[in-house]
């Protein structure tokens, strides 16, 4: 299934749909998260970001919804720089999923109306049906969902937005095995009706099943191809 | 001297209560004495200088300057003591500050625009006083609140944002219940006036010899100014703090978690 893997699949700009040039990102106190990182997200692939805790993942996603800005180098969405974008825009067109579901307080009903106030219920319907729940969660306490409904719902609420990216930081990593697969499906399926997935994820055999492309981040920085290898292998070991 | 006027006999014989509060202490081996008496001299220290400054700030032949200069000093001094109460908030004197200014300007225009008081010295600098000193404490209580609520709830905020919500939509929920959180007490005060406690004004006026239907409305008047002063403090520094977590780009700076 992996058809690339290493180095930010350096290319040109056509056809990509999210691309990280050059980036770098220092916290305020100066420590350097990421340096001169290249990645590029295209329509409906799965783009897997593996790499060591601490190797700056979830803070490479956050530069793409715009959370932070890059320190040098620029993220662009089609092709335009995304600090030149209105950033509500950019949000919506370019959608992130956190690590543990973040269920606001409320209904099932409220929490998709936080994403689209003036959407109608049959909206709502058409999405839950999307992410694999039943309509009759609606009304519930969204505090009260299972762990993998929640994560559904919260994708569910990022799809109102109509993103035609999804960042999704190690989305399953809290949930049971059954859950695990069902929302790994859910994202082949979004990336099958042309969204670009980026998903990072420490789990190798979970790479294996769900990514187009893979990108090894190490310490900040792309993987060289001997270390993209080296660490996929280490992990395989460790799995042994 | 009239039988309001207790003068220094009165004050000296007032101090056998402070007595009963140090021997209690003493007693109870509480070891708050020293504190009681330091806290009972720095009273007495602070409000004759106060009165020997009052005195000459509302003598009739005085310029209303003095009085005005007198509130200027009073909007500084509590956002001096805000930042002290609340060093962990950014910006937080000037914030103070202005939400003094602006409960002042508010409030003083309501009582002197609908003639509730005369503008005289005698009123400006009491009420102004009043007025401060009942946000003063709002403020810093809606301040920490925001800076916990935001700090606790990054992730839920930031899910907002991430949604293509403004700064100011995806912070309402948490604003609103930090407002909640200041302004109750000061309701519950309102609602409980004259079943639970005498207020100060009231209790003031009655032992002034004024008579007490009288003395209810100033005190009603009073109880109204504060807590549409208290609101209006509460709701300026809410939001001029919830714009200054923000950059203007709709992204959340890195929030210190205020320690109690």
């Amino acid at each position: 299934m992996l058809a690339i893997m290493g180095t930010g699949f350096n290319r040109g700009d056509e056809g990509v749909l999210l691309q990280f040039r050059a980036v770098s990102f220092s916290t305020p106190s100066g420590i350097e998260l990421l340096h001169r990182v290249d990645l590029c997200v295209d329509h409906g692939a799965v783009t897997v970001l593996a790499g060591p805790s601490g190797a700056g993942k979830s803070t490479l996603l956050r530069l793409g919804n715009r959370l932070e800005v890059p320190s040098e180098g620029v993220v662009c969405f089609k092709g335009a720089d995304l600090t030149a974008l209105d950033p509500q825009r950019a949000r919506r067109s370019v959608g992130m999923i956190f690590q543990r579901p973040i269920p606001f307080p409320g209904t099932v009903r409220s929490n998709l109306a936080v994403a689209d106030a003036s959407a109608a219920d049959s909206a709502f319907v058409a999405v839950l049906r999307r992410v694999g729940l039943d309509p009759s969660i609606l009304d519930r306490v969204a505090d009260d969902l299972s762990g993998g409904e929640a994560q559904r719902m919260c994708i569910a609420r990022t799809l109102l937005t109509k993103p035609e990216v999804i960042l999704m930081d190690e989305p399953t990593s809290s949930l049971d095995p059954e859950n695990r697969i069902g929302i790994e499906d859910l994202a082949r399926e979004l990336a099958n009706e042309g969204i670009g997935v980026v998903w990072v994820s420490h789990d190798l055999s979970q790479v294996q099943r769900i990514a187009d492309r893979i990108e090894v981040l190490i310490e900040g920085r792309n993987a060289t191809p001997a270390e993209t290898l080296e660490f996929l292998n280490q992990e395989t070991e460790g799995e042994q | 001297m009239s039988d309001t006027q207790i003068g220094w006999m009165g004050v000296t014989a007032s101090l056998i209560l402070v007595a009963i509060a140090v021997g209690l202490s003493l007693w109870q081996q509480l070891q708050l004495t020293r504190s009681m008496l330091w806290s009972s001299a720095r009273a007495a220290v602070q409000l004759l200088l106060v009165g020997f400054a009052l005195r000459l700030v509302l003598d009739s032949k005085a310029s209303v300057w003095w009085v005005w200069l007198w509130v200027v000093v009073m909007i500084v001094f509590a956002g001096f003591t805000i930042r002290s109460r609340a060093k962990e908030i950014p910006g937080i004197f000037l914030l103070g500050t202005i939400s003094m200014l602006t409960v002042v300007v508010v409030s003083l225009s309501v009582i002197f625009g609908f003639h509730i008081f005369p503008m005289q010295g005698r009123t400006i600098v009491p009420l102004a006083g009043m007025m401060i000193g009942n946000s003063m404490t709002s403020c810093v209580l809606v301040g920490r609140r925001i800076v916990g609520e935001f700090s606790d709830k990054r992730d839920e905020v930031e899910a907002r944002l991430a949604l293509g919500l403004s700064s100011s939509d995806a912070s309402r929920p948490y604003v609103r219940s930090a407002l909640r959180t200041a302004l109750i007490p000061q309701i519950e005060s309102t609602k409980a006036v004259g079943l639970v406690f005498l207020p100060g004004a009231m209790t003031g006026l009655v032992l002034a010899g004024v008579d007490a239907v009288d003395a209810v409305t100033v005190q009603l008047a009073i109880m109204y100014l504060i807590l549409g002063s208290v609101a209006t403090s509460v709701t300026v520094m809410g939001l001029g703090l919830t714009r200054q977590l923000f950059s203007s780009d709709h992204r959340m700076k890195p929030i210190a978690r205020a320690s109690h």
